[in-house]
């Protein structure tokens, strides 16, 4: 039987996908600090509406509020114990709010890092956080997950313990991975090198991409680097609407929804099929975005000056698959294990 | 193919040495700089000049290649590694010595976060740096840090958060100084992905430090200039 998602990817160009989380939650009235996943249990209205509000705004596809809900993360709230519970209601509701819609509406369960470093570098070894992302993915089917989101991931090493977990849940599968430091993933992991990586996965996902990190420019740039590297599967762009701002008591993403509205086109410029947004990308951006996809013309491939120029500039000057390139900084040389 | 050369650390000059030293901090190479710490004891160096001119000079060139986007967190980590064997040898003998210390700072995760691997690097830079470091570890509530605070006794306070969720709570735990009338005790620092420097203005930090070495260079700055107003007024 094929997946509700690789039907809709069969008969659209593009799709729509959720904005932020967090953002909305504490426009909710979460307080900073708590765990959005007990809302699940504790506040199923406000997810509730949290779904409706990206529905209603023409998603065709929202994340699931469980980006935390796995066992290493669940533990800072002493609720490491209801993994599969709180996945499983946050997937519920979201099928709730789905089947409600009267149109199709994808249930992607979102499933975040797990905080811990792996091993051999940290303490997580691959068993264990197969184990985990296991757990919360059996959670999000028995809920009537369509998809399993995997997102924010920065290490490879994670992104396959995840992909991992989904072939023994036996789940479709889309996973984004954050590029937050000059271009890069915090690990050093360029957008040429995660197609590569994505492309030897023995699972492999639905669609793959790019998910918060630095701003919108950034993100587009990483679509760029993923289509230049030769990707075949569908790309995923989730930017954040602009940077955060600390404005009365709350934080503030400066971007506007004109600018997403402008991002969203470009990102399918880039090459990207599944476009949304990320942190601070509330109802009303998405409204613009999808106004935006649906009414104008798709353009050539823009450039990185058509970026810049159109949504702003970037955070550093390279982001490191220009290996040409008199700009690309060099690592000072091994001279300890210098080969001749 | 690989002509690789054995270099025997005891058969260089001091000058070579020390260079060779900066390299395996850069490459991770912690036994040879357990190894050279203690080869440079035997011809006599001072802890705090193994310190500052070998260790903290070599974790400089690392912290400035983060900075820049050459090294990443992979590669950081392997050379905090390194330098930790090192300051294992020498902490106790600093300490014996009575070398001059740069300053004390207090840092965690704030509640609710679990991401510690910004903060660990900061953590782990700052020693490199020749800091004193009171690690809170991560989840820590407004109390916690004031706890700390005051048993401590710390130049600086370094808060982290790394998630849109989390990253408010470092206000509370300022308007909880402010209200305490604490404030003014501590150089704040704060940094975690998703936050600016006008976050960290917005929210009443000293600064926001975008990654573990700008808050070196960023508390070596404000520290000193702390003590010049001391010294001043």
């Amino acid at each position: 039987m094929t997946d509700a998602l690789t039907k809709m990817l069969a008969t659209r160009d593009w799709l729509l996908a959720d904005g932020a989380t967090g953002t909305n939650l504490f426009n909710m009235g979460l307080q900073s600090g708590d765990a959005p996943e007990l809302w699940n249990a504790d506040a199923p209205d406000k997810i509730r509406a949290l779904y409706r509000g990206a529905v209603d705004a023409g998603s065709d596809l929202f994340l699931t509020n469980t980006f935390g809900g796995n066992a290493s993360r669940l533990t800072l709230h002493d609720a490491q114990s209801r993994v599969q519970d709180l996945n499983r209601l946050g997937a519920e509701l979201g099928r709730e709010v789905a089947d409600a819609s009267g149109r199709q509406v994808i249930v992607a369960g979102s499933m975040g890092p797990t905080g811990e470093i792996m091993a051999p570098l940290g303490s997580l070894t691959h068993d264990l956080a197969v184990e985990m992302f296991h757990e919360q993915a059996e959670g999000l089917k028995a809920g009537g997950a369509d998809v399993l989101w995997v997102e924010t991931i920065s290490a490879p090493e994670e992104y396959k313990a995840a992909a991992e977990a989904a072939k023994l849940a036996d789940m479709p599968w889309c996973g984004t991975m954050s590029f937050d430091t000059a271009g890069r993933t915090m690990m050093g992991l360029t957008s040429a090198a995660m197609v590569q990586m994505v492309g030897k996965l023995a699972h492999q996902p639905l669609a793959f991409g790019a998910n918060c990190g630095v701003g919108a420019s950034d993100l587009l740039r990483t679509a760029l680097g993923f289509t230049e590297a030769g990707a075949t599967l569908p790309i995923i762009a989730k930017g954040n609407a602009g940077i955060p701002k600390y404005v009365d008591g709350h934080i503030h993403y400066d971007g506007t929804p004109d600018l997403m509205a402008d991002y969203a086109v470009l990102a399918r410029d880039c090459g990207a099929r599944i476009i949304g947004g990320c942190c601070g990308t509330m109802p009303e951006h998405l409204r613009a975005m999808r106004a935006a996809l649906e009414t104008r013309a798709a353009g050539p491939r823009p450039d990185l000056d058509t970026i810049k120029s159109r949504i702003g500039g970037f955070s550093s000057e390279v982001d490191g698959t220009e290996a040409d390139s008199p700009d690309t900084p060099a690592r000072r040389g091994n001279r300890r294990r210098r080969e001749v | 193919m690989s002509d690789e050369e054995e270099i025997i650390l005891s058969d260089l000059s001091d000058d070579e040495l020390v260079e060779q030293m900066m390299d395996d901090l850069y490459d991770g190479m912690r036994e040879e700089i357990e190894e050279a710490v203690g080869i440079l004891l035997e011809r006599g160096w001072t802890p705090y000049d193994i310190l500052t001119k070998a260790l903290v000079a070599g974790m400089t060139i690392v912290g400035h290649d983060f900075r820049d986007g050459i090294l990443f967190v992979p590669e950081v980590l392997l050379a905090a590694n390194a330098m930790k064997g090192g300051m294992a040898i020498l902490k106790p003998l600093l300490v014996e010595t009575g070398a001059p210390r740069m300053g004390k700072m207090v840092i965690g995760t704030v509640k609710g976060d679990i991401h510690d691997i910004g903060k660990n690097l900061v953590a782990m830079m700052m020693e490199g740096a020749g800091f004193e470091v009171v690690d809170m570890g991560i989840n820590n509530p407004v109390e916690a840090y004031l706890e700390t605070l005051e048993s401590e006794q710390p130049d600086i306070l370094g808060m982290s958060a790394l998630l849109t969720t989390t990253m408010p709570y470092m206000k509370v735990v300022i308007d909880a100084l402010n209200a305490k009338g604490m404030r003014d005790d501590y150089i704040v620092l704060v940094g975690g992905a998703p936050l600016n420097e006008e976050f960290g203005r917005a929210i009443g930090a000293d600064a926001y430090c975008r990654d573990a070495a700008v808050a070196v260079e960023t508390a070596k700055t404000l520290v000193a200039r702390k003590h010049n107003q001391m010294s001043a007024g």
